[in-house]
């Protein structure tokens, strides 16, 4: 891929509308509010003004990379189009049944979510395949027929396809497909053979569903944009992020828009990679805190960890089970309610409990001065002298310390008899804890130890917390990159065209088939590439291979690397010796005379990473000007301390700060703690670093 | 109070909850059992040194609830404090000491720091096989129901009992998985373990005595708030239920006291012959959660939280079955319980608790081997497979009740396509089962329908293990009755709904899961409800018409607006 075209990122959030372009090492960008009615109006709008800022015209745009939240908050706000889903005769109810339990055990008044369809739109077939794939019952052409019938009359715009056991034979899928297309050539169609090949019939069938019922309203955004771009003198090709972390041409994503749920936030991960390559570092904890959530990812050699199933939609206070699963490759991250507005109070325990609850934009936080009268972390935030009153994104609120005293006092202090000082210190303390927590949980669940690791921190409440965070996790490097505020549209422009095929196939260690694995991989591999090549017609595109293994009898697989060298000539004591090396690192030890199977496979075509030029890092020169002092609580020592003032736009390379101290730039400010010290990196990174 | 220390004390129960959560976690990802990977039958908790519960995980079973809770204080009495060593590993499977019958296995590690004991990890997974008869409600007594663990020592100092592992190995059916199930649930309080020196260590701690008491007291404390507002009564709940060979009475009378509830189950059936007894460490953990349910939700489990709920049974009642007596079904009973403890607890705290639902879970076992009646094609094999499934959850005063959804249990049902994966199995059907929620002004949760055979060659016995055959889920204010389960192969053979029962080649099982009961008059109920149900097939059109009033007329426009495909 060449690097001299001028490219342009673009990323849908629920606020704002981010867009970026870049033109040679200069970056342009730019917040407009999201327009949810028509959002290409908000992307032309954006791109405007970042021409204009670089003076140049619609033409001068080589390459458009684009995500999206359109398609979660379809999902979230239900807004897809009238679908139908066909499924295997006795299984009508699976996207409905769920897992058939409750989510939150001690709710008595608990509601759960409804699936996305409503029974009556979920139609059944007399057919069967078994866990082999072997045909036990043959599907009937003339059944289809009538199915279609009931479709056509019933006036269904997207249907979705998912039979039991179609991952290991789509057959009967196909079948139907073939017969929609000829009756039913308006009719969308999605397979879940093809959508999710995955066994697990709850997560396969609620991910096609959940591709059906978005697709339409996805195709036609998609056609949409790609006129009003033409309409303004674009003519480059636009790509879509995806969930996976890389760039799928525009037609993949019409065909497949499940695909681009959570591409915002991997854009972030993207982000925090891309840093992560620029310094050179293997072990990296992405932490991305806004208004109302936090996002925590691991990046191991360059590279966010992936997963295969995640749950979107959660309506439960983020808990767990409360959402849908979507089973696609996703970047693994964890989603908890803690942002900048989330909200506390005092539960029977005595307990400060924080979040998901968030105050918004309005009222906002009490300190807003809008008549929130509840304390929210900005609250906290500001009377522990984290932040300054009057230069408050960059100026344009002020904020009012006495209210967000009184919110404390009334909702916590008098409760627990502490004063507003402490009371904002436990704020804090347990919302910093909250997210260290997650963090750890995620680590172990990985088998790793994130004292390893550095932090690289983004979104506009993260470097007030990420310097607690960091003693918290033992984690002694932080990095607080430029450019934070737009981090998701910046990541797409460093994320690669990729594609990741997968599907399940039983296999035993002890049945080991050497050419079915030949022939499945390079099944998967040559699907995976003709994606990535439709994209990009010349670069070079590298695969990589992975198996989801497992003792047989266990039902949780981890996720093997293997190298091309090990799958051109698959061996099975290659097979075994890195599961039982990966196995070990996750859990301690390996199991004794136990059989291992392999259930997933996937392929992941690629085009090469971004070439980055490292950064000489600079351990710091000269101190910074301060500008003044003010006082700031120190959760460490659990006191007061003076804090030094710090503006970052006037931090040159290799000048340094000693914490404690604030250092503030419009969109957020960094604090760093008195265990710390922080060097500004020639590419404008605010490094943060153990000791004085 | 010093209130910086505060800010600590509440950082850390944070943490001691995550650190559980975490360790519950571990377990499902290393365990091998279908029952904890995939349905979370399992526990995880942390304790004082007294073997006092600070947190606990909260996974798929309140079963284990109080029978963790008091576990710790077993080991501690039986292992001796002197023997209580570094390294060790305590194992259980006992009904009485651990949670209830032999398929449980609660494991409890001390954690030492500085070479002083500071705590212990416990935690508890049901196993799919112990030996002995296999899982099913057919012995007459717990020495038929697999092999007895007693409390002991699985490692000595981090050396493995081979001798106990070898002993383990000779008496199950699936030697791996159990003694892979045994090592997971050790390497799951070992990571509990590492997380809490890491806290103890982050915060300067040589002994948990200060947080436990910050835990303990406040936890307390709040509980017993709870309690005293209630008003200071008792009253009388009854549930008459299927059992074994005859049916069970369960009786509750329930006392609210200014700083405790006490459940008194004098006048409850006696003993049954077969496994469905329930030892009363299990009968106090399901009536205490439907306490904690309604009374204090939100209040996290621990030694504190659990005492002023307070749990009595006559001894050898059915619900406080002594050594021997069969155990192994003890969920069957033990599930029903929230049932009888609410209808005492209506009549104390009105539109509160839910009408009757399903109880309990609708589990089933296949032992599929190759046919016997003619030689058996080549490829068959032997297999055990464990489902776990729900009926209907009983309608709430203010919803309907959820569809094939447990309560009281919480476990995971499995994916088809996964049970398929681990035996010769086939499911043929699992649906919800129209009209079988209990009519009302708000709705019962549906049942469902499975249907089970096996692949082509293979011949099975199928382990029951129902109830609400012959006694439906009961209606409140009004709510008519859930539906009732059926059971029968696919020729019309009728089958019991207990035990252990053949089904020969080529014929499978039919099954219809109870519905929950109604709350309320079903003439009440909203019509655009009623008119929804029918659109969704959650009702017939009989029944919109019998029970909800729906006229021909408006009956015919909802099948019309179906067939336009419009949403209702």
């Amino acid at each position: 891929m060449t690097q001299a075209i001028h490219r342009l990122g673009v990323d849908i959030g629920g606020t704002f509308t981010d867009v970026v372009l870049e033109v040679g090492d200069e970056l342009f960008s730019t917040k407009v509010l999201t327009t949810y009615t028509a959002p290409e109006d908000a992307i032309i709008d954006g791109m405007h003004q970042v021409l204009k800022k670089a003076g140049l015209a619609p033409s001068a745009i080589g390459q458009i990379i684009h995500g999206t939240t359109l398609a979660t908050n379809a999902l979230i706000e239900r807004r897809g189009a009238k679908t139908a889903l066909i499924t295997t005769e006795g299984f009508r109810d699976v996207i409905e049944m769920r897992t058939e339990s409750r989510f939150e055990q001690y709710d008595l008044n608990l509601e759960l979510p409804e699936p996305l369809l409503p029974r009556q739109s979920r139609l059944t077939l007399t057919e069967r395949v078994n866990a082999s794939g072997e045909v036990l019952c043959a599907l009937d052409e003339a059944e289809i027929e009538t199915v279609a019938d009931t479709i056509a009359q019933a006036g269904y715009e997207s249907v979705a396809v998912g039979l039991l056991h179609s991952y290991a034979n789509p057959v009967h899928e196909n079948m139907i497909r073939d017969v929609l297309t000829k009756r039913l050539p308006h009719v969308m169609v999605s397979l879940s053979s093809e959508v999710s090949p995955q066994m697990r019939e709850y997560e396969r069938f609620n991910t096609v569903v959940a591709n059906a019922y978005i697709k339409p309203l996805m195709k036609s955004y998609l056609g949409r944009l790609e006129g009003r771009l033409k309409n303004e003198g674009v003519s480059c090709s636009i790509f879509l992020m995806h969930s996976g972390g890389g760039i799928i041409s525009l037609e993949s994503a019409a065909d497949f828009p499940v695909r681009l749920v959570e591409s915002g936030p991997a854009g972030g991960a993207v982000f925090a990679a891309n840093i992560a390559s620029k310094y050179g570092l293997d072990k990296v904890l992405s932490f991305d805190m806004g208004g109302t959530t936090a996002k925590i990812c691991l990046i191991k050699n360059q590279t966010p960890k992936t997963s295969r199933v995640f749950e979107v939609a959660r309506t439960y206070r983020f808990k767990k089970g409360s959402g849908m699963p979507i089973s696609i490759p996703v970047i693994d991250m964890v989603e908890i309610g803690a942002g900048g507005g989330s909200l506390a109070h005092v539960d029977g325990m005595n307990q400060i409990r924080v979040g998901p609850e968030s105050a918004g934009s309005e009222p906002g936080p009490a300190c807003y001065g809008r008549g929130g009268d509840r304390p929210a972390v900005t609250d906290a935030d500001l009377v522990l002298g984290k932040l300054d009153p009057d230069n408050f994104a960059g100026g344009s609120i002020q904020l009012h310390k006495d209210e967000s005293g009184k919110a404390l006092t009334t909702v916590i202090g008098d409760t627990l008899s502490m004063d507003q000082q402490t009371a904002a210190f436990g704020l804090a303390e347990v919302v910093d804890e909250n997210m260290a927590n997650a963090a750890r949980v995620h680590a172990v669940e990985n088998g790793e130890d994130l004292s390893e690791y550095t932090m690289i921190a983004f979104g506009g409440a993260a470097p007030l917390h990420a310097g607690r965070l960091c003693e918290k996790l033992s984690i002694d490097r932080l990095l607080v990159p430029p450019g934070a505020g737009v981090g998701s549209a910046i990541g797409f422009l460093r994320a690669p065209f990729s594609f990741e095929a997968n599907r399940s196939v039983y296999m035993r260690l002890s049945d080991f088939d050497p050419s079915l694995i030949t022939k499945l991989l390079g099944e998967l591999q040559s699907e995976a590439i003709s994606f990535v090549r439709s994209c990009d017609a010349e670069s070079e595109i590298l695969s990589e291979f992975k198996v989801y293994m497992r003792y047989s009898g266990q039902g949780w697989e981890i996720p093997v690397e293997l190298s091309a060298a090990q799958v051109a000539n698959p061996q099975v004591d290659v097979f075994q010796s890195r599961f039982e090396e990966d196995y070990t690192a996750l859990f301690g030890r390996t199991v004794d005379g136990m059989d291992i199977e392999i259930t997933v496979w996937a392929v992941n075509a690629t085009t090469p990473a971004h070439a980055v030029q490292r950064v000489a890092s600079e351990s710091g020169s000269s101190e910074a000007r301060v500008h003044g002092q003010r006082t700031m609580f120190d959760p460490a020592q659990s006191r007061e301390v003076d804090a030094a003032i710090v503006l970052r736009n006037e931090m040159a390379t290799g000048q340094t700060v000693q914490g404690p101290a604030a250092i503030t730039e419009d969109e957020t400010t960094i604090i760093l703690p008195s265990s710390r010290r922080a060097v500004r990196q020639p590419d404008g990174c605010i490094d943060v670093l153990v000791g004085k | 109070m010093n209130t910086i220390s505060n800010v600590s004390n509440q950082v850390m129960w944070n943490r001691l909850i995550s650190v559980v959560e975490e360790q519950a976690q571990a377990l499902v990802r290393t365990a091998f059992s279908t029952s904890v990977r995939e349905a979370g039958d399992l526990s995880a908790g942390v304790y004082d040194t007294e073997g006092r519960m600070l947190a606990q995980a909260v996974t798929g079973t309140p079963g284990h609830v109080n029978a963790m809770a008091d576990a710790v204080a077993h080991f501690i009495r039986r292992i001796g404090r002197e023997n209580i060593l570094e390294g060790d590993v305590y194992i259980t499977n006992d009904p009485w000491e651990g949670t209830g019958h032999l398929h449980d296995i609660t494991v409890v590690s001390p954690s030492f720091l500085n070479a002083e004991l500071v705590g212990f990890f416990g935690c508890t997974a049901h196993i799919v096989d112990i030996g002995g008869r296999g899982f099913g409600a057919d012995a007459n007594s717990v020495y038929e129901e697999g092999l007895y663990i007693p409390i002991m020592k699985f490692a000595n100092q981090g050396v493995v009992d081979k001798t106990l592992v070898n002993i383990v190995r000779g008496n199950v059916r699936e030697p791996d998985q159990l003694v892979g199930d045994i090592y997971a649930l050790a390497t799951c309080n070992e990571i509990g373990h590492r997380r809490l020196i890491d806290m103890m260590q982050e915060f300067g701690l040589s002994q948990l005595d200060g947080i436990a008491e910050f835990i303990l007291e406040n936890s307390r404390r709040a509980t017993i708030e709870k309690i005293a507002a209630l008003p200071q009564k008792s009253a009388t709940g009854e549930m008459t239920i299927d059992g074994y060979s005859h049916p069970v009475d369960l009786r509750v009378k329930l006392f609210i006291e200014k700083d405790h509830m006490l459940c008194d189950f004098e006048g409850t059936s006696g003993l049954d012959k077969k496994g469905i007894n329930v030892p009363l460490v299990y009968t106090k953990a399901y009536a205490c959660y439907a306490l904690k349910c309604a009374v204090a939700p939100e209040i996290p489990n621990n030694a504190a939280s659990l005492e002023p709920f307070r749990i009595v049974a006559p001894e050898n009642s059915i619900v406080n079955a002594l050594h021997p007596a069969p155990v192994a079904l003890r969920h069957v009973i033990g599930h029903m319980i929230p049932d009888t403890v609410y209808a005492a607890l209506d009549k104390l705290l009105p539109a509160t608790v839910p009408a009757e639902g399903a109880g309990c879970l609708c589990n089933f076992q296949v032992s599929v081997r190759p046919r016997t009646d003619e030689p058996a094609p080549e490829g068959t094999v032997r297999s055990e497979v464990l489902t776990f499934n729900s009926g209907g959850a009983g309608a709430r005063p203010q919803y309907d009740g959820l569809n094939a959804t447990a309560f009281p249990s919480g476990v995971m049902t499995m994916p088809v396509e996964a049970t398929e994966n681990v035996g010769p199995v086939l499911i043929w059907r699992k649906e919800l089962r129209p009209d079988s929620g209990g009519a009302g002004q708000f709705r019962g949760g549906l049942g469902q329908y499975m249907e089970v055979g096996v692949v082509e060659g293979h011949e099975f016995d199928f382990q029951a293990m129902f109830d609400r055959v012959d006694h439906p889920a009961r209606g409140r204010q009004g709510g008519h009755n859930g539906g009732s389960t059926t059971i029968a192969q696919d020729d019309g053979t009728a089958m019991k709904g207990k035990g252990k029962q053949f089904v020969p080649h080529g014929r499978k099982v039919m099954l219809a899961f109870p519905g929950g009961a109604g709350y309320g008059d079903p003439k009440q109920r909203d019509p655009d409800m009623v008119k929804r149900d029918l659109a969704r097939g959650y009702i017939s059109a009989s029944v919109a018409k019998q029970d909800y009033g729906l006229s021909d007329a408006e009956i015919q426009s909802v099948e019309d607006a179906v067939q336009r495909g419009e949403n209702i």
